[in-house]
């Protein structure tokens, strides 16, 4: 039954191939279409967006690349899966008929949106610019002959009402413009910024010229075959309106500039609140059902505890964390010794389930002598987690001019030094050697009942003085 | 000395949180292990600290730094001068050094995280009872960077405040390694009181001097 279904959709591609030469899909419609330029693309295009908008019927977009005034003719075709060409020549001819061509172009102009900045652009050959020029005389050639013939433009109203269009058509022009430029730059201007996208100058003189041409053309018209007077009175009276109507607005204008920035807020508040949501999800609440499965081990639950708790405090307040502002002067390059040395207590914390309590003061690059410190340092807090006996290990670090110590301190069993079997070399390979190797010294403090404590110290190389000062 | 196990009157203890739940949890502990501590109220907002501490008149607050309308800080900046013989301890989750810092430089005697155990808490409640200053490791090493001196850093105005002694330093870096007062005693060959003097007067240092780290630290929230 399925099959059967399929194979009828699979039918219907291949007619509406054959028909309009688009699909490619479909392997009849293919052939014959193939050689027909950017159409097939565009087709193809024009059905998966009406798919996208699964919801109601498929929406009309202008194109925003590979335009010639305003992108609707593209645009309606890409809707109705025909070629452009043929779109321009309809609203060519139908321009004939009392200027029809160009008031539908202008209505689509301002009811269809623009495509969005997702949408891949479409190319368009030159010839078919060339073509798309050549349309676009014969339209504004139509509709002047038109007129003419039909009298509708009586006298000279033709030349001034082609000033209002071409202004009309600068201003839209300029519309379109910002509204792309917002989209490069993640709309966040405000209502001058709709209209003249950045305040950028050509926009606002071009913005300017527009509303001139159209003032004029307006102008020209009402006021043909008055005398002067009259025209200064009209003026006068004119200007005094629209003074009148900007003061009685001045109300609405203003609630529309707070709406547009109260709502801009909102809208990063939200995002912020995602943001948050989000890593909550991931990370504390993951944890809380882990805990909620482990609830009879204890020992489990602490771990999972901890290595939250160090992930939630590195996040809201780490270096680059939630907490700080987005430009830290913390070197990239290798990490940090304070990173370093919290990297290696936390590995600790997760594996053996002990909780490490560590301090740095002072703050140096991790150049290889010190890398190989955090690692005996590693060692060492290993050795306290698996011997010791005991739940928390203290670790310090501190970068002087001249040297980086470290202490590793635990409050457990302690041990004999002397008595340590030969086959145990934990302490002598990992820690004495390691330290040993790369020019440091390692001193070991204890006796049974009195903890632990390993002390560490490496010299620094005089260059690396400039690191310090992040904390 | 806090050590001595002479019978005394229990410390009263004042609990500001705005998490009801860990005001209830820290006043069971409180109250189950030790007869030395005694809870005489708690406050979830600053508001009620400032009318429940002027009421109660308790010798220590347990003083949680974040809470909505200012957090410990403001609690601080409107009590200490009314109630100067109260004596403020901060208990937080947080360990910024800005937050440290800060309520440390409002007036607070003490700064211990809330991981802190019972009993150790227990042992910071008198300590700072009996007048002197608790700094956790995490503290110490806090102040041991602020106090650095770095090749950047601003020349010192005031040698008496803006420098701790090699003494001083010392006793800080053994605080930072986990050390208690008595090893600290030990180390050094000092008595228990000698160290006790040595962190209050570094705590005083802390919240008087005006040092770039710390008043930086300060005026990022608003404190200065």
């Amino acid at each position: 039954m399925d099959d059967v279904q399929e194979q009828q959709t699979g039918q219907d591609t291949a007619a509406t191939g054959a028909t309009v030469p688009a699909v490619p899909a479909a392997p009849g419609g293919e052939v014959s279409s193939a050689p027909t330029g950017s159409a097939p693309a565009s087709a193809a295009k024009a059905a998966s967006r009406a798919v996208a908008d699964a919801e109601g019927p498929p929406k009309m977009y202008r194109r925003r690349s590979g335009r010639v005034v305003a992108g609707v003719a593209g645009g309606l075709a890409d809707h109705l899966g025909v070629r452009v060409v043929w779109v321009r020549a309809a609203f060519a001819v139908l321009a004939a008929f009392g200027g029809m061509g160009l008031v539908a172009y202008g209505l689509l102009w301002v009811f269809a949106p623009q495509q969005s900045r997702d949408e891949p652009g479409t190319t368009e050959s030159p010839r078919e610019r060339q073509q798309a020029f050549g349309l676009l005389a014969l339209g504004i050639g139509l509709t002047v002959v038109g007129g003419a013939i039909t009298g509708l433009f009586q006298g000279w109203v033709g030349l001034p009402l082609a000033v209002v269009m071409v202004g009309i058509a600068v201003v839209w022009r300029e519309a379109d413009e910002s509204q792309r430029r917002r989209w490069r730059q993640g709309a966040r201007s405000g209502v001058a910024g709709a209209v003249l996208g950045d305040r950028r100058w050509s926009a606002f003189v071009r913005v300017l010229a527009g509303v001139a041409l159209v003032t004029t053309g307006i102008g020209v018209i009402v006021l043909r075959g008055s005398n002067f007077d009259q025209m200064q009175f009209a003026l006068i009276s004119v200007l005094a309106t629209l003074v009148g109507v900007a003061v009685l607005t001045v109300p609405f204008w203003l609630r529309m500039v707070r709406d547009l920035g109260e709502e801009r807020r909102a809208r990063i508040r939200t995002e912020e609140r995602a943001e948050i949501a989000a890593h909550l999800h991931d990370s504390v609440l993951q944890t809380l059902a882990l805990i909620q499965k482990q609830a009879e081990s204890p020992r489990e639950v602490a771990r999972l505890a901890r290595g939250q708790e160090r992930e939630l405090r590195g996040w809201l307040y780490g270096p680059s964390g939630y907490g700080q502002p987005a430009t830290s002067d913390l070197q990239e390059s290798r990490g940090s010794l304070a990173q370093g040395i919290a990297a290696a207590c936390g590995e600790v914390e997760d594996t053996f389930a002990i909780s490490v309590q560590h301090v740095v003061v002072g703050e140096a690059e991790l150049d290889e002598p010190l890398a190989a410190l955090v690692q005996a340092a590693r060692e060492a807090i290993v050795n306290a987690a698996k011997h010791a006996g005991v739940e928390e290990v203290s670790v310090y670090a501190e970068v002087e001019p001249t040297a980086v110590t470290v202490f590793v301190r635990d409050r457990g069993k302690g041990f004999d030094p002397e008595a340590v079997p030969g086959d145990r070399h934990g302490l002598a390979d990992s820690i004495r050697g390691r330290m040993e190797r790369n020019g440091g010294t390692c001193r070991l403090r204890t006796s049974p009942g009195e903890g632990t404590e390993v002390q560490l110290e490496m010299p620094r190389k005089v260059n690396v003085k400039t690191a310090q000062g992040a904390t | 000395m806090t050590d001595s196990q002479q019978p005394r009157e229990p410390v009263s203890v004042f609990l500001v949180d705005d998490h009801a739940l860990f005001r209830a949890g820290v006043r069971a502990e409180l109250e189950s292990i030790t007869e030395e501590v005694r809870v005489v109220g708690e406050a979830g907002s600053v508001a009620e600290a400032v009318a429940g501490i002027g009421r109660a008149r308790p010798q220590v607050v347990l003083l949680d730094v974040h809470m909505p309308d200012g957090g410990g800080a403001e609690v601080l900046r409107r009590l200490r001068p009314e109630l100067p013989d109260v004596v403020f301890l901060a208990l937080s989750v947080s360990d910024a050094a800005e937050d440290v810092i800060a309520v440390i430089r409002a007036g607070a005697r003490g700064y211990v995280t809330k991981t802190i155990s019972s009993k150790e808490l227990v042992r910071a409640i008198v300590r700072v009872a009996d007048g002197d200053a608790v700094f956790s490791p995490r503290l110490a090493g806090f102040v041991l960077d602020a106090f650095a001196d770095r090749p950047g850093s601003e020349p010192i105005s005031d040698p008496e405040l803006d420098l701790l002694t090699p003494r001083e330093r010392d006793v800080l870096r053994l605080l930072a390694r986990g050390y208690a007062y008595k090893e600290i005693a030990s180390e050094l060959f000092i008595s228990v009181k000698t160290v006790e003097t040595h962190v209050s007067s570094v705590l005083r240092k802390t919240q008087l001097s005006n040092r770039y780290e710390l008043s930086r630290w300060a005026s990022d929230r608003r404190l200065v």
